[in-house]
């Protein structure tokens, strides 16, 4: 593992350098909230952010993006027959990802990238970008990493981790693409490991300390599916969501997707945009039928995916990151937390004799 | 990297009116390049995503079977924007497919089992799939005793009629043929609901006998205690499910029922399974 200390003088000219071999991504302020945005060359990334009003996940899986191209034109050879796009997966970097929101990637990925079928529009999007994440000192009141399986120093996903030292950063390089970024910025101090990770080591926990907020996951894996689906709680938790799809969106984990053919004039393309459990649309049949006709099957749909249908798939943890965000924009403050306990205590023989 | 949302292309080969009320047609497809029709190698009981390009994908059962060369053939229902852009498309034209996709019927379990199909309205399609593999000289001898009860609610909605009667002439199969009514004076055949045929003409379970029941919700419902009386146990009765689908692929997320994709992991599951899984189909 190699370590390097950023001086914070060198921090521009090295996001200077980099704009030579990657296009750069970073949170900026935008009126009253961060958001994740390309970094024109000059841009520095807003480091103080504490979080961004939505994940970055737009950054590997557009909210809508082109998949094939097609010429309905009669005249044309190939008319009708669906065609590859050519797509730009050159390098690019993110810099100041928080650690909850890089883990986020690594559980999409086991969506994306399955044994049977890979998706080449995230997958080559993934592997494009390099990963340098800002490890968290003040969070948020909301955040509840440290029980959904992250932290505010947790390395997986990132490539990079940022630990800020007042007049330097320094830098953990956990993969070979962050080692190969680090070196294109210039920056090159190197560190004695030990001394460097006994640093990270106690802010690490400083920080830690300061996560109030937890949820508790530790049953859900063996609560019966049926039962938990047939809990009687899924009526006063769905009361007053008005399926507005905020969560979904503004979730650094959550993929769903439509697939909707748009034409303009004798040509068109095949396009994904995302979707969201939350519309009723998502599910209705043709025919009219409905699976999941009612509100409450839809919420129940969302806290089933992430906290036990994904638990129990891909047995590691639950699909949450604790970002918290979806807990700060639920126009009628619905929470997670709340909820994964009310799913984490679920015991349905004792709730039978309480009826 | 296999890009798994690009359809081969195929040409519209022949287009078959189905039923009498016009809503249900057979297309038969061929592919542009011969290379495809050999990666779409397929078995009964999967389906596939039909792409009109410009309008979308629908995913449909597979309705030929793997001994049928040369074509594929699917029956769809007009019931939405594709398939109504579909149902007035012509011979000729070009579209796209992508499969194929989904497991298909436990080909391997039913090996030397009895095999009772049961089939509903247009839920049809890849039993007859099922039934032209079963019945083809190279695989018959690989099944015990077969027997089909298929319904529809008139003569003129039964699909696949002239292979129908083919089929009751002949004696390694037994079909027991049913209209919900009919007017029809020369009509030679069942008249009730699949769950009372069933009732009457499908044989007892024997140690070695399995169910595979296609059909509306509301004819999957009177069928299944009547199973249940013929002593047909739930890992043995088998069916294929339906959801809103988009990717076939198992991630675009909609129809999951608990941790399953119809698409991928199904859409053919035991009624033994889905016993433990969320209704939501």
């Amino acid at each position: 593992m190699k370590y390097i200390k950023i001086d914070k003088k060198k921090w521009a000219s090295g996001i200077d350098a980099l704009t030579k071999s990657y296009r750069l991504y970073g949170p900026v302020k935008e009126e009253a909230f961060h958001n994740f945005k390309e970094l024109e060359k000059g841009m520095l990334p807003d480091l103080t952010c504490l979080n961004t009003r939505l994940s970055p996940k737009s950054l590997i899986y557009p909210q809508s993006e082109a998949l094939l191209e097609y010429s309905l034109d009669g005249s044309q050879k190939d008319h009708h027959i669906m065609k590859e796009i050519d797509k730009d997966y050159s390098p690019r970097a993110v810099i100041g990802i928080r650690p909850c929101d890089a883990k986020a990637f690594v559980l999409v990925g086991k969506n994306f990238d399955t044994p049977e079928y890979k998706d080449p529009y995230w997958l080559l999007s993934y592997e494009a970008t390099t990963l340098v994440g800002q490890a968290c000192e003040s969070p948020c009141s909301t955040c509840f990493c440290t029980t959904a399986g992250c932290g505010p120093y947790h390395e997986e996903g990132l490539d990079i981790l940022l630990v800020d030292g007042d007049d330097h950063y320094l830098a953990k390089a956990l993969s070979e693409k962050g080692e190969k970024l680090l070196s294109a910025a210039g920056w090159d101090e190197s560190v004695q490991a030990a001394e460097a990770e006994s640093q990270i080591e106690s802010k690490k926990q400083a920080a830690e300390k300061k996560i109030a907020s937890i949820v508790h996951t530790n049953k859900l894996r063996d609560i019966d599916t049926t039962k938990l689906y047939d809990a009687p709680f899924w009526e006063d938790v769905s009361f007053s969501c008005i399926n507005c799809g905020t969560c979904t969106y503004v979730c650094p984990t959550c993929w769903c997707f439509d697939i909707q053919d748009e034409n303009r004039g004798k040509s068109g393309m095949r396009m994904r945009n995302w979707d969201s459990c939350m519309f009723p649309l998502f599910t209705v049949h043709g025919s009219g039928h409905n699976p999941r006709g009612t509100k409450l099957h839809r919420v129940r749909q969302r806290f089933m995916h992430k906290l036990k249908y994904y638990v129990d798939k891909y047995d590691s943890g639950i699909q949450c990151v604790g970002c918290g965000r979806c807990v700060r924009l639920c126009p009628v403050n619905i929470d997670i937390r709340r909820i994964c306990d009310l799913m984490n205590s679920f015991n349905a023989s004792e709730d039978a004799c309480a009826v | 990297m296999q890009n798994p949302y690009l359809p081969y292309p195929i040409r519209i080969d022949d287009i078959i009116i189905e039923s009498e009320d016009k809503n249900l047609k057979t297309f038969k497809f061929v592919f542009l390049n011969p290379d495809d029709e050999r990666k779409f190698s397929y078995k009964s009981g999967q389906f596939a995503e039909l792409s009109v390009t410009g309008k979308g994908e629908i995913p449909i059962g597979i309705a030929s079977s793997p001994t049928e060369k040369g074509f594929v053939k699917f029956t769809v229902n007009k019931v939405g924007l594709v398939s109504s852009y579909l149902h007035a498309m012509k011979i000729g034209d070009i579209m796209g497919i992508r499969g194929p996709l989904g497991n298909c019927f436990p080909w391997e379990r039913l090996e030397g089992k009895n095999v009772v199909i049961i089939g509903g309205g247009f839920a049809f399609t890849t039993l007859r799939s099922s039934i032209i593999y079963m019945l083809d000289p190279s695989n018959r001898s690989k099944f015990r005793d077969i027997h089909v009860i298929y319904g529809a609610r008139t003569p003129g909605m039964l699909l696949y009629r002239d292979e129908l009667i083919e089929w009751e002439k002949r004696d390694d199969i037994n079909m027991h043929i049913t209209v919900d009514g009919t007017d029809d004076p020369n009509w030679k055949y069942n008249i009730g609901f699949v769950p009372t045929i069933t009732e009457k003409k499908a044989p007892p379970a024997g140690k070695d006998s399995f169910a595979i029941v296609c059909g509306p919700p509301i004819m999957i419902k009177f069928t299944q205690p009547v199973l249940d009386n013929l002593g047909y146990s739930h890992d043995k009765i088998i069916l294929s499910l339906e959801n809103r689908m988009k990717c076939g692929i198992g991630m675009c997320g909609r129809c999951n029922i608990g941790k399953e994709f119809v698409c991928k992991d199904g859409p053919v599951f035991t009624l033994e399974q889905l016993n433990k899984t969320p209704k939501e189909y």
